[in-house]
């Protein structure tokens, strides 16, 4: 390391840590108050409503939003929706940023340009045809309908997103396997499959959390109780009691768990950074 | 995904011999033979690219043509006899139309400010996590998290820290001198479309650091190794390794993320409903209004197919610059 870098050291190592500290801040301010509103009882909600603390704390909400409502049900949908949706996609997804990434072939400019078509329109443009659709055929009202859509509208950007970590990873590696004897399906999944794990796991956490956000989606090919996801039942308690905003927010830091589990999980493969170490050796 | 497919899998295509191990001298030769796989080779991109294609065109393309033909149509519950093809008279309407004009001007505003904040705010954090630090795991998941709420959430989180009478947001604006008193900045027509784009940089930062991130992951750190022992300074690096080693997954992140931006509408749906006065109602958000209380659909598939066309001619030219830019 040079003279230069080893004195202006302590100012960005100082710098640094301030800049995470605010981020953390910003980042952090808004769930605590989800939380905070969650927690205080409803009849001090709004005298108490810009202080920073509540007087007084209660897990009221939290249990009534468990035990009185439906949410159990809407909870279990999402996670089924929202797992599925992200495995299928991701499969999907690698196979074709594979395809991508490695392949020149005819065509390949027209299917880029139609994934990017994808991404480009308000999906309430399509809602209608969709709903007939699904009408038709007889996935209205199914988890499958949903998880269905949400696989489709996923797709693109996981594709282009899996393309990407191909890309990172250098193509004479299975080359090299393949002139070993191996196919290229074996190339593909003794040596570069390990190296896009952490790629997947990103695209998983991207499509799990997406999937688990959407809403428009949801409100207009559900209407049922049984199969309504997170979301939907959220926008029900808007409805059905008159806004009770600290069983909303209690039941939307519910919602929140599953979510940093995931964040928590897909972490380590992000942090790992394993194409770069395992391209190196 | 139908299960991978490998060439001796393919019926009716020549088989090679499986041979496990071969030496390099060997490997050289059977590379003539090679050739002779020639069609599977062929085929083999568009087997892994078939279910993503069979997806994509049932579910959206299919719908995107029906949706697309509704612009051409009459097609509003209000008038139910008046139905048909109508050819371009939703569009001519749009001409003499100035809440659509003023929904224009506040899309580019929304999507401007939400995109650069988002952009430059998520790469500085990739970049601070991609060094080392106490504590880096809890604090990479802690500041992840606002893209794990979902958008309904966020957007009633936010409606709450701005209100003047629950929200701590005026008050703070009022201690610091910004605001006069704690007024309600969502109910201001000059200020109404702030709420929502600052609870939108808080949603997206998370979403480009983690891009950002990935990305800065895989550059091999033995080229900043190289660079350091040649003496490049951090900027150095930074313009010479890490930037050009981005450059192309920023240009798709930021294209995807401009035209995302540009079609979403929940939190100004939630936070606004595109009021006061139109003052923070953009394209998607109208097309929402239009179809859903006004229900007129034919209308509504107008607004979206021109707003398609303005997304397509953007990508259009940022396709351009990264061309470009990857070739430099």
């Amino acid at each position: 390391m040079s003279t230069r870098n080893r004195a202006t050291r302590p100012l960005l190592v100082g710098g640094k840590y301030l800049a995470i500290l605010l981020y953390l801040l910003f980042a952090l301010f808004p769930l605590y108050w989800l939380l905070k509103i969650g927690l205080t009882p409803d009849k001090l909600i709004y005298t108490e409503g810009t202080a920073l603390w509540p007087s007084w704390v209660t897990f009221d909400n939290f249990r009534s939003v468990v035990t009185q409502t439906d949410f159990l049900i809407y909870f279990r949908n999402s996670i089924t929706v929202s797992l599925s949706t992200a495995f299928v996609t991701t499969l999907v997804a690698s196979a074709a940023g594979y395809a991508f990434s490695r392949f020149v072939f005819r065509g390949k400019n027209l299917i880029i340009l139609l994934m990017l078509l994808t991404q480009m329109f308000p999906l309430l443009m399509i809602i209608s045809p969709i709903y007939k659709i699904f009408a038709t055929v007889g996935l209205l009202n199914t988890l499958t309908g949903l998880i269905i859509a949400y696989t489709a509208f996923n797709i693109p950007f996981a594709t282009f997103l899996m393309q990407s970590f191909f890309d990172g990873i250098p193509q004479d590696l299975e080359e090299a396997a393949m002139t070993d004897g191996a196919t290229r399906f074996q190339a593909l999944r003794l040596v570069i499959f390990p190296l896009t794990l952490p790629g997947m796991a990103a695209t998983l956490g991207f499509v799990f959390t997406a999937a688990w956000s959407e809403l428009l989606f949801a409100l207009m090919l559900i209407n049922s109780n049984d199969t309504m996801t997170f979301p939907v039942g959220l926008m029900t308690f808007v409805s059905k009691f008159s806004v009770d905003w600290g069983q909303m927010m209690a039941a939307g830091v519910l919602a929140l768990i599953p979510s940093c589990l995931f964040f928590f999980f897909i972490q380590r493969y992000l942090v790992q950074g394993l194409t770069s170490g395992a391209v190196k050796g | 995904m139908s299960r991978p497919l490998h060439d001796d899998k393919l019926p009716g295509t020549p088989r090679e011999p499986k041979i496990r191990r071969r030496s390099a001298h060997e490997a050289k030769a059977a590379q003539g033979s090679r050739f002779g796989l020639s069609l599977s080779y062929l085929l083999e991109p568009y087997l892994y690219l078939s279910p993503a294609v069979i997806f994509i065109g049932l579910v959206i393309l299919v719908p995107l043509s029906i949706g697309i033909s509704y612009s051409f149509q009459s097609i509003a519950l209000l008038k139910p006899f008046d139905t048909g093809w109508v050819g371009f008279e939703n569009y001519e309407a749009l001409l003499h139309d100035s809440k659509f004009m003023l929904a224009l001007k506040n899309t580019v505003r929304w999507t401007l400010y939400s995109v650069f904040f988002q952009f430059f705010l998520g790469l500085g954090l990739a970049m601070l996590l991609n060094t080392k630090f106490h504590g880096k795991k809890i604090v990479q998941a802690l500041v992840f998290l606002p893209w794990a709420v979902p958008a309904m959430l966020s957007a009633l989180t936010w409606a709450w820290l701005f209100n003047p009478v629950i929200g701590p947001i005026p008050h703070w604006l009022a201690a610091l001198g910004i605001l006069s008193e704690p007024y309600n900045i969502l109910g201001d027509k000059d200020l109404a479309l702030w709420g929502p784009i600052v609870a939108n940089i808080w949603f997206g930062i998370p979403f480009f650091a983690i891009t950002m991130l990935a990305a800065l992951q895989s550059i091999p750190s033995d080229m900043y190794e190289a660079a350091e022992i040649d003496g490049a300074t951090p900027w150095q690096r930074f313009t010479k390794i890490t930037l050009p080693f981005l450059a192309p997954m920023i240009a798709i992140t930021v294209m995807l993320r401009t035209i995302w931006i540009a079609n979403f509408a929940d939190l100004i749906y939630v936070m606004t409903s595109g009021g006061p006065a139109n003052s923070t109602q953009i394209l998607s958000s109208y097309i929402f209004t239009t179809a859903f209380r006004k229900l007129d659909f034919g209308y509504a598939s107008a607004i979206a197919v021109v707003l398609l066309v303005l997304m397509m001619l953007y990508a259009m030219i940022l396709l351009r610059m990264r061309q470009k830019l990857v070739k430099v």
